[in-house]
């Protein structure tokens, strides 16, 4: 079946069967990545290139590995060490990898909308690996296959993500994916950090973490960034880990052997404790190898559907 | 000057087959003798030449995006006889100088009536009363601090009491900038885009006060480009009172809603945004009961290295001259919203009256502006056919209905599709 678009721009560009897809793809990847030779051929002589606006540890590495893993000539791009620094614009930029022959450009942007503006005027295909406050794709995949692997479906799964909503690119991938596969979403935070008309993505907008969580298969946090705090979004770090972080006794709220999840890098003590984030539910270190395989699932697919032009 | 017969034109108001004589540069009786130039205007309509009262030729200081010239002749081709052009030029048309500069330039290179607004503050900055009464002895039409709203309350009082003295209206952008700092209308569509709404309240909170401020002094306002339900009703609420403020809308909030942004198209980028469905309705509901007085260009034109960018670093705005009409007539007058003598009044007269112009009418002794349009035109507006230096349109590859076919300025053929 494959992939219908050049581009992976976000999930909502995705149908119900592409993310399955991918889901099913990832698993056969993962069993690649934990056997003895993680080394495949499917993107032998091919070219991936990552362009990074903006810091990464999980994402740009775990694409690097995935592309090399497979075979392809890979090499990464940021701001700081290119002629980003000196001015270039980012169409110019794109088109300078472009025209190296490069088959797939992975990008974070903190633009929104940056990878679907590039899209349609190169000819490789883009990966939107984070892009402003709209989409981060990969992530939700990874966060989805995780809950897939657990239990083995996703429909049905009631699924709880709290923290700064408004900045949060995976909440608006997570929501957009995970409905669209059946699951129901329960989302909360500060209201400070609750953008308007969020339900009409499909979740539910609870009022505190508390009723959030509740009955939830799976407790998901996102990392707050303490320099809100400067734009009076929460009075301070004390305060926000008081009243909206998932506590011990927050967690106690969901289903019993609901998974707790964190895309990472996470505030210790701030959004998550630290004897939570290690607690038996926690899930946070495994999301990091599922992101591995969904991004090898997801070169895979994009590549399989270049080979067929 | 050439004598000019036009013939047989359908008139706007009535329908009725009218020949105008103009000499001079004004519409006389007859002419006194034989015509230079004969324009045979069967099958098409004559209606006053159309007065733009907002709009942005980005000279002196941004003649990359625009200059006079071009943009008049974008504007001729738009049908427009009279455009206004906002203070926000490089340096801030904020003193005599730079009028007279504008002007002076005007009376040499332009296809239209030039009217300059002069800045409300120095530098557009907000703290001091520019020299006004300066600026109307060099030619000014109004006070604006346009782009960059009157954000002290006190200013406000001052810059109305101040305007008073000198006949000169005050049109202020009307946006808490406190609440602003976004790339489109806040709502559903750009939370699912990801991208920082500009909410409705941060123009309606402004129209609120500016409206008070003149019940207040019992001195006129002038609102511009209203967007916004809440904003057209607070408007409609101040006119029952008796309050005289007057407002104007542009094309794009009666014919566009913001979930055109969807593909980050930064040709749907302007301020205010584009907003919801529910406003697009109200912005009609005030253009048919009257709150709205004027439609307006807002032409602003952008460089494109300015607009085709990430979206959210995209400049604002678009421009407007050459589909303002088309873009009317198509959303307004062919659905029945409007009659036809009911726009045009929203596009001559009105504004023509607020500014004190002396245009906008076809009556004998008036100078001579004609615009004859095709109504049963269809045309697809095309991004080759635009007059302006950039072309950062919405309309391009749409179709509209209402061509201009000729625009005359003054007794002089500004703008002719007919040969």
């Amino acid at each position: 079946m494959g992939l219908r678009n050049k581009d992976l721009l976000g999930l909502k560009q995705l149908t119900a069967e592409e993310i399955m897809e991918i889901l099913d793809t990832a698993k056969m990847m993962k069993m690649v990545l934990t056997s003895g030779n993680k080394k495949t051929s499917h993107l032998q002589g091919k070219s991936v290139v990552t362009l990074f606006y903006e810091n990464s540890t999980r994402t740009r590495l775990s694409f690097e590995l995935a592309s090399k893993y497979m075979g392809s000539a890979s090499a990464n791009i940021t701001t700081s060490g290119s002629s980003v620094n000196k001015g270039e614009s980012l169409l110019d930029t794109a088109r300078t990898i472009d025209m190296m022959a490069t088959d797939i450009i992975i990008m974070r942007h903190s633009q929104s909308g940056a990878p679907h503006y590039l899209a349609p005027r190169v000819k490789a295909s883009i990966v939107n690996a984070g892009d402003g406050m709209n989409e981060h794709p990969t992530q939700a995949l990874l966060d989805m296959f995780t809950l897939y692997e657990k239990y083995g479906h996703l429909d049905g799964l009631k699924v709880a993500i709290c923290g700064d909503l408004y900045h949060s690119r995976v909440v608006r991938s997570n929501v957009i994916g995970l409905t669209k596969l059946g699951s129901t979403v329960s989302v909360a935070g500060p209201r400070t950090m609750v953008p308007i008309g969020l339900e009409k993505m499909g979740c539910t907008v609870c009022k505190s973490v508390s009723e959030a969580v509740k009955d939830a298969d799976a407790v998901m946090g996102l990392r707050v960034q303490l320099e809100r705090q400067q734009k009076s979004l929460f009075p301070s770090v004390a305060e926000y880990s008081k009243f909206y972080s998932i506590s011990e006794e927050v967690l106690k709220l969901a289903k019993p052997n609901a998974y707790l999840m964190h895309p990472g890098p996470c505030n210790h003590g701030v959004e998550i404790p630290t004897s939570v984030y290690d607690c038996p539910q926690s899930v946070i270190n495994e999301q990091v190898t599922n992101g591995v395989a969904v991004r090898m699932a997801v070169l895979y697919l994009l590549m399989a559907r270049r080979n067929q032009e | 000057m050439k004598k000019i017969e036009i013939r047989n034109a359908s008139h706007f108001a009535n329908n009725e087959k009218t020949t105008l004589f103009i000499e001079n540069g004004v519409f006389v009786d007859s002419l006194s003798g034989e015509a230079d130039e004969v324009i045979e205007a069967e099958g098409l309509t004559v209606m006053p030449g159309l007065v733009d009262m907002h709009c942005h030729l980005r000279e002196p200081g941004f003649e990359y995006r625009e200059d006079i010239k071009t943009g008049t002749l974008s504007a001729a081709k738009g049908g427009f006889s009279s455009v206004c052009c906002m203070p926000n030029t490089k340096p801030v048309c904020d003193n005599a100088a730079v009028v007279e500069g504008i002007l002076r330039k005007a009376d040499q290179v332009a296809s239209a009536n030039v009217f300059p607004i002069g800045a409300a503050s120095k530098g557009l900055e907000g703290k001091e009363i520019a020299e006004m009464g300066l600026m109307k002895e060099a030619g000014i039409v109004a006070v604006s601090d346009d782009g960059k709203p009157i954000a002290n309350a006190n200013l406000l009082k001052k810059v109305l009491e101040y305007a008073s003295d000198f006949d000169l209206p005050v049109l202020n952008h009307c946006e808490d900038m406190s609440l602003a700092e976004g790339a489109m209308n806040d709502g559903e569509v750009a939370t699912s885009l990801g991208l920082r709404g500009i909410p409705a309240i941060a123009e309606e909170i402004m129209i609120a006060r500016d409206i008070l401020t003149a019940e207040y002094l019992n001195m006129p306002i002038h609102i511009c480009h209203v967007s916004t339900a809440r904003g057209i009703d607070l408007i409609r609420q101040a006119k029952k009172r008796g309050v005289k403020v007057t407002c104007e809308t542009c094309p794009h909030y009666f014919s566009l809603t913001e979930e055109k942004c969807i593909n980050y198209d930064s040709n749907f980028k302007m301020n205010p945004p584009l907003r919801t469905e529910n406003d697009r309705k109200a912005v009609i509901e005030g253009l048919k009961d009257g709150t709205i007085d004027c439609i307006v260009t807002d032409h602003a034109p952008h460089h494109i290295d300015e607009k085709d960018i990430e979206f959210s670093l995209a400049n604002n705005g678009i421009i407007g001259f050459e589909t303002a009409f088309a873009v009317g007539y198509t959303y307004l007058v062919k659905p029945g919203y409007l009659t036809l003598p009911e726009m045009i009044e929203k596009m001559t007269i009105n504004p023509s009256k607020i500014l004190r112009l002396g245009r906008g009418t076809l009556d004998n002794g008036m100078p001579a502006d004609v615009t004859l349009v095709d109504l049963k035109q269809e045309f697809v507006y095309t991004e080759e056919e635009i007059l302006s230096k950039s072309k950062n349109s919405p309309y391009i590859g749409e179709k509209l209905e209402g061509r201009v076919k000729v625009t005359i300025t003054g007794g002089k053929i500004t703008y002719d599709e007919l040969r």
